[in-house]
């Protein structure tokens, strides 16, 4: 799951990480109190105006302006980025409407550094990456010139050593410039620290701040922060709920969330439903493998009852790029003549105005295939996978 | 032959009494694996029962915690079916109990509790399998997981496996093709888990009754492309594989929590690349898995 920059930096303050003042905007009208209010109370004259988007790359999209001329000004920017269409690497071409804003106080910057937790999955550890080339793609980093990553692994029986964080802050020279370099190293160790109790204690997949800054005056700021949550762990956060912003989540990827089914919407027009993550995955390739284009990823998972199915199927049966279905399942734990029965009770509430192509295995397949016989529902049987995803994609290039 | 498991082993289900876990001890049961004993917390003194494969009555006395259930019945083998948030604890508790296998099939651990479960498996003679994952089988001697027993044959191949059911259908296309199975092993979907490719490649390495391996992964992390320099350097048999996910879109979690392009890496593209330039035949499509190792042996 991931949260918005400045969700991000209110878990930062409750971990005492150093961040800007600011103020978050769902509304035009807060913006020029919301400016005149920082320039008060921080006696700057400069704000920067920040789109709230999930995605990454919001400065070179446009969606991040600094604002030298006050709160009106302010007010004048922010009804730019408000309400428009952000296209950055990581939002795909269609962009993502912005909802929301940051209003934020501006700063004198010396330095701009990268800071990132993540678990990497070699070593089983969560590691600490630093580096030197701040505020830009920290990916561009690590293929072009990877030796200015510095990483250390955190021991999580011990947590992160102070020593570990004071080699990162050497190997930045972070103290480099500073009129108060001792004090500047001090304050990067504090941050290191925080942000790795912060990782493991709010069970984050991802925590990154791009830029860290140094300012003029030698302090340690998190100009940035990215935080993504282990979806595994939501059961031992009872705030998360609240913290996710509907609004960035892809609607029927939300409601199969809710009905305990994992679902990823594609481009493509034929409908699957399978059971099992890799089968799922398998089912797409095969049928690209076969000429076809899947509309979507969707893994009923082992246990899904019958009403889990229907829903499932009715998912695909209403949307409206699908041409085709394919339903492909090999029944472990997950019984066929529940899936026939689930595929039954949706079209008959729904109709089924596309080819249907099934393929049962495994665990009651002789139920489950006189369930779908007796139903009258006109579909194609298939003996095994490839067998059914070359018959769905001939029957969609046929209608 | 085998790995791991076999007619020896002597299984223990920490969870026996709760739905998931009774339903699949009882599947064991019948199976025929050799289950003794049950854990779950304040249910010590009850009776677990079960029906055999000759129709027997089976009595598996269960047990408050793995130590007096090891200790009493000296169970060797540990299958985990505790929820999430609980299951890391009771992976510590089997590998404090000093099981020499651990098989985990719970689905939904935090990674941070995984990470935390490796740090402690690193010092410890526990083997982990999992979590996310069905389980594992040596046909007609030992079935220890979720997935369906009847679709097995004893054999010479072995299976290793990041997903449940493409296991199923590797292990469906072998024994259409009249080849048996030594062991199939899921190692799950989770991008922190206890033993991976290279560990499970090597048992089958040294294995006399194995004779070639279907080894299935899928995008996410670099594990395959370990596993194929570790092939490339080591494996004296046959390897067939196949990696889910080709037409996966990056950056989006495809059902496993493992299973995620992320920054570029992890692509299908790369590990087929790099198991392909190991000597391992790759599948042209999930259909075709049976039939790659096939064409792989000699005679």
């Amino acid at each position: 799951m991931k949260i918005h920059e400045y969700q991000g930096k209110e878990i930062f303050a409750k971990y005492g990480l150093p961040i800007p003042k600011g103020i978050a905007c769902f509304e035009l009208d807060q913006v020029e109190a919301a400016a005149k209010k920082l320039i008060d109370e921080t006696k700057i004259p400069v704000v920067v105006v920040k789109a709230q988007i999930h995605a990454g790359g919001r400065g070179k999209g446009g969606g991040v302006k600094v604002v030298k001329g006050g709160p009106a000004e302010a007010k004048k920017v922010a009804s730019e980025i408000l309400g428009m269409q952000l296209v950055t690497h990581q939002t795909g071409p269609e962009g993502q409407k912005v909802r929301r804003l940051y209003i934020e106080q501006g700063l004198d910057i010396a330095r701009e550094l990268y800071l990132g937790l993540v678990v990497d999955r070699e070593k089983r550890r969560i590691a600490l990456m630093a580096s030197t080339e701040g505020g830009v793609e920290i990916e561009k980093v690590a293929e072009e010139t990877p030796e200015k990553i510095l990483t250390e692994w955190v021991d999580p029986t011990i947590g992160l050593g102070a020593f570990q964080a004071r080699k990162l802050a050497y190997g930045l020279d972070i103290g480099k410039g500073s009129p108060k370099a001792k004090e500047t190293i001090a304050q990067f160790v504090q941050v290191v620290s925080k942000l790795a109790t912060l990782f493991e204690k709010e069970d984050c997949s991802l925590c990154e701040i791009n830029p860290l800054v140094v300012t003029k005056s030698g302090d340690i700021v998190a100009l940035d922060a990215k935080i993504n949550f282990d979806d595994n762990a939501e059961g031992r956060h009872k705030n998360w709920p609240e913290l996710m912003d509907k609004d960035e989540e892809d609607p029927v990827e939300l409601e199969a969330k809710t009905t305990g089914l994992n679902y990823v919407s594609l481009d493509g027009d034929i409908g699957c439903l399978v059971n099992g993550a890799g089968l799922a995955m398998a089912t797409m390739d095969i049928i690209k493998h076969a000429g076809g284009n899947p509309a979507n990823f969707l893994d009923v998972g082992g246990g899904a009852t019958k009403e889990q199915v229907t829903k499932a199927f009715k998912m695909i049966l209403s949307s409206h790029k699908v041409k085709g279905i394919f339903v492909n399942i090999f029944g472990g734990i997950m019984k066929c003549d529940v899936i026939a029965e689930g595929v039954v009770a949706a079209t008959k509430e729904l109709g089924l105005k596309v080819p249907l192509v099934v393929r049962l295995e495994g665990t009651n397949v002789e139920k489950g295939k006189e369930i779908l016989k007796s139903s009258g529902l006109e579909i194609e049987p298939a003996d095994n996978m490839l067998d059914g995803a070359k018959k769905i994609v001939s029957a969609v290039k046929a209608a | 032959m085998s790995v791991l498991v076999g007619k020896n082993s002597k299984v223990l289900f920490q969870g026996i009494t709760g739905s998931a876990g009774s339903f699949h001890a009882g599947q064991c049961i019948a199976y025929g694996t050799n289950v003794v004993a049950g854990v779950t917390p304040n249910r010590g003194g009850e009776t677990f029962e079960g029906t055999g494969p000759d129709g027997k009555k089976v009595g598996v006395p269960v047990f408050d915690t793995v130590a007096e259930a090891v200790k009493k019945t000296g169970a060797n083998v540990s299958c985990i079916f505790v929820p999430p948030l609980g299951a890391a604890d009771s992976i510590l508790e089997a590998i404090d109990a000093g099981v020499e296998l651990a098989i985990c099939i719970t689905e939904g651990i935090p990674v941070m509790d995984m990470i935390r479960v490796r740090r402690v498996l690193e010092t410890s003679k526990t083997r982990l399998i999992g979590p996310n994952c069905p389980g594992i089988i040596t046909p007609g001697e030992c079935k220890i997981g979720i997935m369906p027993g009847h679709i097995h044959r004893p054999g010479k191949y072995g299976v290793v496996s990041r997903s449940g059911t493409l296991t199923y259908e590797a292990v469906g296309q072998l024994t259409a093709l009249g080849m048996g199975q030594s062991t199939c092993i899921g190692i799950g979907g989770d991008p922190v888990a206890g033993m991976d490719f290279i560990d499970c490649l090597k048992l089958f390495n040294d294995d006399p009754g194995t004779e070639g391996v279907i080894m299935i992964g899928e995008i996410g992390g670099n594990a395959e492309e370990r596993a194929a320099a570790w092939i490339k350097a080591n494996m004296k048999k046959p390897v067939a594989g196949f990696i889910a996910g080709t037409t996966a879109p990056p950056g989006k979690r495809m059902g496993h929590a493992g299973a995620i392009i992320s920054g570029g890496k992890g692509t299908a593209k790369d590990k087929i690349a790099a198991l392909t330039a190991a000597g391992v035949k790759v599948a042209p499509s999930p259909a075709e898995m049976g039939t790659t190792l096939k064409s792989m042996l000699k005679g």
